[in-house]
């Protein structure tokens, strides 16, 4: 089969292109810990969300120096706890959520914590809160009726001073 | 010239128009859904949004889709493998329609019977009535039957035509009907052997993993299924339209067997963000993906290649003095053209998309849904309407007027500005973090969401103007319908070098199809073994 020689050298600029965004992917992704959300073999019965610890007591506990674990349930249609979440700016959170009911979002809009919610499944992702503000928390997987209600806030608030 | 067989032509047509009709009632409820997502409008209280958009994802993605493919494919195997259909492809062709057909009106009745407001993925545990499972299983087996039709008709013609190389439209359409039998065994099993039987409550819980798995297997080669017949016009049909030639018979080939290699082993990439699947495997698709992406580089070429050779050998002179003698005032180019511009950042939007991590910042966001509107809402759709200029006269021996002519460039200019209008701005929002499928909301007037409502007006008045699209559309199919009598050519291009032989190997199909099933067995078999085995199963629900 006959190959142009411009078609040759077209092909051979694309293909090394894909092969050095394949090589930055994958080079963040497994050896900067920078691999999509994919917690694996890390499941709960999903009829018995609300008597299994941590998910019997959604919410923020804090684990060290600015270092907080976020323990959330996504229900239809809204988030656990109800309450809103503080924490201070610079603070890492870990969340670890799962759903009680059918598949939902989780995205925390401004940063790149976006991940889905299975039932059956606990999912988890950390975030660095560095700038201070509100933080809207929502859901984007399509859930039922009332899936454009879905959301909470997080507050990360300015440091005191000194 | 050779005429195109007058009772095949209606099978063609009967697809046509059912596809046209689903692409109307699909761009009512997407005119609607999207005023109502940009706040243009309020919905009386018993119409619901997600209803509208189960009912748009639906009707355009699955139902105008396929009809038009297997029309179109149907013509193009009439008119190259031998002229007409042989008895046995006609009747699969009507069957297959029939089954279709049964299984859309009962889908769209449960759909707008608010039964099955899953949107057209239909994630697991939401649990629709069964009928719309059963209407879904329907409009599959009638494309499995459709597809037997092109198979059947393909081997009678190489049986008559011993040594000789398949013509061009006839291969593409067995490779595109291959592609689609492979890619549906997922969803059907999820189908037939999760879904119906858990909605009718014979088992009380599903594996909502595997379900997405098996749905994401098939979800991603559906979109090669609709791009694929849109690169047969590309490839085999506009050279012949502008007067120029095919680049490459064998390399047309070659890319589409490319696209039936790896367009299947990664539907992951889709479920980039999702628990229940490890990193390694999630890269190992992510990989398969990016190569995928070289048959389009090598399209990309070929249409470049013939329009550029044609202009040269017109005298054109300079770098790109050959764009000024393609033929712009002549739609079936126009609308086809405007299509392959629209590929490249389409194309673009979907590497990103792909890239493992970087699916965080855009995932289930708008840009989403922006991605797929220039996709196939643009490159396959507009191809597709270029297709009926010449498709509808050539079936029903009719001719194109200069003033229909005129009306498809204004479609295609009416297109091209509300898409603009419209995927621009969901890209742009969705960038800020705008969700997709969520109906109007300014979540308590959250200061983000707020910055984002101009640009779901804009989305609103891109979707207006589409809608004026649509119906520019339905009005050129009935213009066409209604034609002066006449005899229009089926435009079936020839390759440049005719010289040049097409290897053999291209059109053995059991090494294909071996390597194909080899790459899906190392992409699924290890992930779908862990599935199986740590089932955690959950009961349905109905939360709309």
């Amino acid at each position: 089969m006959h190959i142009h020689r411009l078609e040759k050298i077209w092909l051979g600029i694309g293909i090394a292109m894909l092969a050095i965004f394949l090589i930055v992917l994958g080079t963040m992704a497994f050896s900067m810990g920078m691999a999509p959300p994919s917690e694996h073999h890390h499941t709960i019965d999903p009829d018995k969300v609300s008597e299994t610890a941590p998910f019997d007591k959604p919410g923020l506990t804090q684990t060290g120096d600015k270092r907080y674990e976020a323990v959330m349930v996504a229900y239809a249609f809204g988030y656990d706890p109800a309450e809103k979440m503080e924490v201070a700016a610079g603070s890492t959170v870990d969340f670890m959520v799962t759903s009680s009911d059918v598949v939902h979002g989780f995205s925390i809009v401004g940063t790149n914590v976006n991940m889905m919610i299975e039932p059956g499944e606990i999912s988890h992702i950390s975030y660095t809160f560095d700038k201070p503000g509100e933080y809207l928390l929502l859901c984007n997987e399509y859930c039922g009726t009332g899936h454009e209600y879905m959301a909470t806030t997080i507050v990360v608030k300015q440091e005191a001073r000194g | 010239m050779k005429t195109f067989d007058r009772k095949d032509g209606r099978l063609v047509m009967a697809h046509i128009l059912f596809a046209f009709a689903a692409l109307l009632i699909g761009g009512i409820a997407g005119a609607l859904q999207g005023m109502v997502r940009g706040g243009v409008v309020t919905l009386p209280a018993n119409i619901g949004y997600y209803e509208l958009l189960t009912a748009h994802g639906v009707l355009m993605a699955l139902i105008f889709t396929t009809y038009f493919i297997i029309g179109f494919l149907y013509s193009g195997a009439s008119h190259t493998l031998g002229g007409s259909l042989l008895p046995a492809a006609k009747k699969l062709g009507w069957y297959g329609c029939l089954m279709m057909s049964v299984g859309t009106v009962i889908g769209v009745v449960v759909i707008l019977l608010g039964k099955a407001t899953v949107l057209y993925t239909f994630y697991a545990p939401m649990k629709a009535s069964p009928w719309f499972y059963i209407a879904l299983a329907l409009v599959v087996i009638g494309s499995w039957l459709s597809g037997y039709g092109i198979f059947y008709q393909y081997r009678k013609w190489k049986k008559g035509n011993a040594g000789k190389p398949s013509p061009l439209f006839g291969y593409m359409a067995v490779v595109t009907m291959l592609l689609w039998q492979v890619a549906t065994i997922g969803v059907a099993i999820e189908v037939v052997v999760q879904l119906i039987p858990w909605s009718f409550g014979w088992v009380d819980r599903i594996n909502v993993v595997l379900s997405r798995t098996l749905f994401w297997y098939f979800g991603h080669p559906l979109v090669y299924f609709w791009l694929l017949p849109a690169y047969i016009c590309w490839y085999v049909i506009i050279p012949k339209i502008i007067g120029g030639r095919i680049f490459s018979d064998a390399l047309a080939r070659l890319s589409f067997m490319l696209f039936l290699l790896f367009s299947i082993p990664v539907g992951f990439h889709h479920q980039l963000m999702e628990p229940g699947i490890s990193s390694f495997w999630k890269f190992a698709q992510v990989v398969l993906t990016f190569m995928v992406i070289v048959p389009s580089l090598m399209t990309a070429f070929s249409m470049f290649a013939t329009f550029e050779m044609l202009g040269r050998s017109k005298g054109a002179k300079g770098l790109f003095g050959w764009l000024k003698v393609l033929p712009w005032k002549d739609v079936r180019f126009f609308a086809p053209f405007m299509g392959m511009l629209i590929f490249i950042p389409a194309g673009a939007g979907g590497v990103i998309n792909a890239s493992a991590q970087m699916n965080a910042v855009v995932h289930n966001t708008l840009w989403v849904t922006g991605h797929f509107h220039l996709t196939v809402a643009t490159s396959v759709a507009l191809t597709f309407f270029g297709i009926i200029y010449w498709l509808i006269p050539a079936v029903t021996g009719r001719v194109l007027t200069p003033a229909m002519n005129r009306r498809g460039i204004v479609q295609t200019i009416v297109w091209c500005v509300g898409m603009f209008l419209m995927s621009g701005s969901m890209h742009t929002v969705g960038l800020m973090g705008s969700p997709r499928r969520t109906a109007y909301t300014t979540y308590n007037d959250h200061p983000d969401a707020i910055l984002w409502m101009p640009y779901e007006t804009a989305m609103a008045i891109g979707g207006i103007i589409l809608f004026v699209g649509v119906l520019l559309i339905v009005w050129n199919v009935i213009s066409l319908m209604r034609a002066p009598k006449g005899v229009t050519e089926y435009p079936i291009g020839e390759p440049a070098d005719k010289s040049e032989t097409t290897p053999r190997f291209l059109e053995r199909w059991g090494l294909w199809l071996g390597i194909a099933v080899a790459l899906i067995v190392f992409a699924y078999t290890v992930p779908l073994i862990d599935m199986l085995n740590n089932t955690v199963t959950s009961p349905g629900y109905v939360t709309w």
